[in-house]
């Protein structure tokens, strides 16, 4: 007994859903990878304060659920005059939640760098930020890839998370149209393959890149970062 | 317009939100317990068993770790009482969050099974042990030592990830978090004390599975 039958017209719907994940996983990639670099770049600066600033917003991030982030993005900032629409809530958690993983993965990359190299480029004169530009990253980025694919991953599957607060994306796309045909094991088996043709390979990219990068690696990263849901 | 912040009428609502934190930390305990089950089972199979098993529990773990959790829940929710098993909004969360954990509990404790020198099992296995016992004693034990911090880290995302259950109307802090802001109307004040709530469990419980790695693995190496 259903409203409609599962056809190429429903199969589209949530196909066509799957743009929305897409935008906003680039959204949460390019973002969050931006501020990620800004985060880590704090959390090994040479001023306490700033360090300490870093650690407190990564250790929120980390420490409480997506979808609560979500909520006080969106239900939440009315209280100080401005309602965002579901986009801005949903493109600005992705943001500060990926930067926060983000931060913590380049920081264990940019720690895993040898003291000597910091110390060679003070005795060169080289300041902070020239140091961890042109000495420091450009030796860590083997060290940060592969957890950053890993955690792109994450962030494709978090997505769904945000259909909860109304973003109109493959998760929201199918419990609408179970609502009307109740296939849901159509329905979900689409969405499941639209969400593993995404992640899959992200997740060989990251396996590969890891073997890549493994030889002549100093020190492996702690354990690898991974966001629920 | 702004307002200020008013708590007053939110703690007072703070009992049925510690309620929710205790059905919180029950769909997460019950999940971590089996999928830890799944998960050690999965291991053994993985890296033990025939090809066929192996590249099932392969398929498995792969499934389950490109695909959100939501939809797990949903699959779970909405298919099962097509085949006749109808469950609770509670059970089907259980059983998702289970065969979530399960796929990374395997991943992960896979890591650690295979970091056994082969060497260790055929020492075992020339001593006379029987395989029970070999499994048990010479690979699992070591193996879950080695991995103890990626495991525990997991569950501590088990733990924020079941805050998306009330996705099919099983009962949580969350679920009961968004009932309080129909019934108050002060969203900010409630999701700022649930985060806080939500922060101050992930704390403890960081501390209680380091405690319990202490306990548990005390022997020397």
């Amino acid at each position: 007994m259903s409203l409609r039958d599962f056809g190429p017209n429903e199969l589209m719907f949530i196909l066509l859903a799957a743009r929305w994940t897409i935008v906003l996983a680039l959204i949460a990639f390019i973002g969050g990878g931006v501020l990620g670099m800004v985060i880590a770049a704090l959390r090994v600066a040479p001023v306490g304060a700033l360090r300490w600033l870093a650690a407190v917003y990564i250790q929120f991030f980390m420490g409480t659920p997506l979808l609560i982030q979500l909520f006080m993005a969106y239900y939440g900032s009315s209280l100080l005059g401005y309602r965002p629409d579901v986009w801005t809530a949903a493109a600005l958690t992705f943001c500060l939640n990926g930067g926060a993983f983000f931060g913590e993965i380049f920081r264990g990359a940019i720690e895993a760098i040898p003291k000597g190299q910091w110390e060679a480029s003070t005795a060169l004169g080289f300041r902070f930020l020239r140091t961890l530009r042109l000495v420091i990253v450009p030796q860590a980025v083997r060290l940060m890839l592969p957890p950053a694919v890993g955690f792109m991953v994450q962030i494709v599957k978090s997505t769904s998370v945000a259909s909860l607060i109304g973003f109109t994306e493959v998760a929201r796309a199918s419990v609408q149209i179970n609502t009307v045909t109740f296939e849901p094991v159509l329905v979900f088996g689409t969405a499941s393959a639209i969400y593993f043709a995404l992640c899959w390979p992200l997740s060989l990219l990251s396996t590969r890149l890891e073997r890549r990068f493994a030889v002549g690696v100093a020190r492996k990263l702690e354990q690898p970062l991974v966001m629920s849901a | 317009m702004t307002t200020a912040l008013q708590f007053g009428p939110v703690l007072v609502h703070l009992d049925r939100l510690l309620w929710g934190l205790s059905q919180t930390i029950v769909y997460a305990a019950l999940s971590i317990v089996f999928g830890t089950i799944v998960g050690i089972f999965g291991a053994v199979g993985r890296s033990y068993g025939p090809r066929w098993l192996s590249r099932l529990i392969g398929l498995y773990v792969e499934l389950i770790r490109n695909t959100p959790l939501l939809i797990q829940l949903y699959i779970v929710f909405f298919s099962l009482p097509l085949i006749g098993m109808k469950f609770t909004p509670g059970t089907s969360a259980v059983i998702a969050l289970s065969i979530h954990l399960g796929a990374y509990a395997t991943e992960i404790l896979r890591a650690g099974v295979e970091s056994i020198p082969a060497g260790q099992v055929e020492a075992a296995k020339s001593l006379g042990l029987s395989p029970y016992r070999i499994v048990r004693h010479v690979v699992l034990a070591p193996a879950v030592r080695a991995v103890y911090p990626s495991l525990s880290a997991q569950f501590i995302l088990q733990l924020m990830g079941t805050s998306i259950v009330g996705a099919i109307a099983a009962e949580e802090l969350t679920a009961i978090a968004n009932n309080l802001v129909m019934q108050t109307f002060r969203s900010f004040e409630v999701y700022i004390v649930v985060a806080v709530i939500y922060f101050v469990a992930v704390q403890l419980a960081s501390l209680l599975f380091a405690g319990v790695g202490r306990f548990l693995f005390r022997w020397k190496q």
